[in-house]
């Protein structure tokens, strides 16, 4: 059961935009946000929406997938909303004879725009997610950060974490399957009792898995020194990634978007 | 032929225990067989098998690895690269999700070029048969597939003697038999070096020599039909002979003259055939 999920929020696929390169998506996605956060007004913000359209249109995510990362930030939106529709100065709103003192059309019209940004905000950096395998990711965000080297952070041993990491999760669960069903077999109760039981109940199964976690990082470092590992000095790759045409092109689309909502701002349209 | 691995007096105490591990071990592996070494749990046999490639440093005396003293941080890397190591659980050795990316892992950190790291992850993984599994995601491989991953991962590094620490302990039956048939011929083709440590007799009966280690020290050392016919010394240290010995020293002992170095199964078949044909009939 606990096999079944998935690795990270990868969607395989074929689309354009699983086909670019990890560290253009990357920054494609640092300019995405930066053109959302200069649109102020309804011409930039209309706009912004037909991008954030085309780009789920063109990664060929299915709709559904990127509702579905929104829900667990439904909270957060929908605080935004309120506070927004409370807390901001202007006209109060009328419904015939009954004046909402604390609601204003301001409010209203904020609110809407708060809420559209984070909406964008987060399926932009989902369908980063969804399009790019997560070792991808690791890889072109090493490369990104590579400068960062210079002032001794250690980015490639970050890297290597997160790859490792995303390595055992198949492993751990796998072996919490595991001793939950010895566990079970003794007689823990996992599913029933107040919360506060069930989290005693998993004190059992966390111990031993906690154990086993620090037996294996101990084997592994074993085995990886004996691969010669010695960090990433004068360490090569067998996948090079590619900086393709393709990829030029989405950063100039990017850069142009960029542009075009702060004319859109500047010159108030 | 000149050794590939040289062990000089070699003794080896823990950290924090008294009794050493290890007990003014002499050894000498000749460059291109196949060696097996047997012993019951702490005999002292994984500890030798990582002086082998410098996971461990002798506390006495020394081991030549290719002419190279283990203890010389600066040739690390040229002991290391020259003896692989293969351990025993398959899921804590492998560091990639994707197999052919976990073969590359040893020549990318030798600084190996791209292309030719391509040419040597594709020739390990056809030697060790799992070419067609090169995509694959490492948890959804059986035990012996693993481990065959795991070989193809250190001989991606052409070293030129592998060593294998009980790398068939974890295995079914079928994986074992995987694993010690891939060895098996990556040393009679490719002329590797094999160093396969393990406590299942029969495991060792395709080997060029076999070595009985007990308490840090080698009780037995020999080619696998001189070794196996002193089954006594071997029931002593708590090992077992391979079935067919004892099959051939049961038969003996009931009054069949057959001789007790006939170790495959088709080589004792043979054995008990003759003698049976040429027995008298009673």
């Amino acid at each position: 059961m606990l096999k079944d999920i998935t690795l990270g929020q990868y969607f395989p696929g074929d689309s354009i935009a699983h086909r670019l390169d990890p560290r253009a998506k990357l920054l494609l996605v640092v300019v995405f946000i930066a053109a959302l956060f200069t649109a102020e007004n309804y011409l930039s913000y209309a706009f912004m929406l037909v991008v954030t359209g085309t780009m789920i249109a063109v990664s060929r995510i299915p709709l559904k997938s990127i509702l579905r990362g929104l829900k667990p930030l439904f909270i957060i939106i929908l605080l935004t909303a309120l506070l927004n529709v409370f807390f901001t100065q202007g006209t109060p709103v009328q419904i015939g004879s009954v004046t909402l003192k604390h609601v204003t059309y301001e409010g209203i019209v904020r609110a809407a725009f708060m809420v559209l940004r984070i909406m964008m905000l987060i399926s932009g950096t989902l369908l980063l997610t969804y399009t790019t395998s997560p070792i991808a990711l690791t890889d072109g965000m090493e490369i990104l950060f590579g400068p960062l080297k210079k002032i001794k952070v250690p980015v490639h041993e970050m890297s290597m974490m997160m790859s490792m990491a995303l390595r055992f999760i198949p492993t751990l669960i796998e072996e919490t399957d595991k001793i939950m069903s010895a566990q079970k077999a003794r007689g823990a109760d996992f599913e029933t009792g107040k919360l506060i039981d069930r989290a005693k109940a998993l004190l059992p199964l966390l111990v031993p898995l906690f154990v086993s976690a620090f037996r294996r990082a101990d084997e592994l470092a074993i085995a990886m020194e004996s691969r010669c590992y010695h960090g990433d000095e004068g360490r090569t790759r067998m996948k090079q990634l590619r900086w393709q045409t393709r990829d030029t092109l989405a950063m100039l689309l990017g850069g142009a978007v960029l542009a075009a909502t702060i004319v859109m701002n500047v010159y108030g349209l | 032929m000149e050794p590939i691995i040289k062990i000089e007096h070699l003794s080896y105490t823990y950290p924090g225990e008294t009794e050493p591990s290890l007990k003014d071990l002499n050894l000498e592996i000749g460059t291109g067989t196949f060696v097996a070494v047997l012993g019951h749990n702490g005999s002292g046999k994984s500890t030798l098998a990582k002086h082998l490639n410098a996971i461990l440093l002798p506390t006495e005396g020394r081991v030549l690895v290719d002419g190279i003293d283990t203890a010389d941080e600066q040739q690390l890397l040229r002991v290391r690269g020259t003896v692989g190591m293969v351990f025993q659980n398959p899921d804590n050795q492998i560091v990639a999700n994707v197999v052919e990316d976990d073969v590359a892992f040893a020549p990318e950190n030798l600084g190996v070029p791209p292309e030719e790291i391509r040419r040597r992850v594709d020739a390990a993984l056809k030697q060790v048969g799992m070419y067609e599994f090169r995509m694959h995601a490492p948890h959804l491989l059986s035990g012996g597939q693993k481990q065959r991953v795991a070989i193809a991962g250190v001989i991606a590094m052409e070293p030129k003697c592998i060593v294998l620490d009980e790398p068939t302990a974890m295995l079914d039956p079928a994986g074992r038999r995987e694993v010690v048939e891939t060895v098996t011929r990556l040393c009679r083709e490719k002329g590797i070096t094999v160093v396969l440590i393990t406590h299942h007799m029969n495991e060792c009966i395709g080997a060029d020599r076999v070595i009985v280690m007990s308490n840090g020290v080698i009780v037995a050392d020999g080619a696998p039909k001189d070794v196996f016919r002193q089954s006594a010394l071997l029931r002593r240290e708590g090992l077992t002979v391979p079935v067919t010995t004892e099959l051939l020293e049961q038969l003996s002992a009931a009054g069949m003259a057959l001789p007790l170095d006939a170790l495959t199964v088709d080589a004792c078949a043979d054995a008990i055939a003759s003698a049976l044909a040429g027995a008298p009939h009673p």
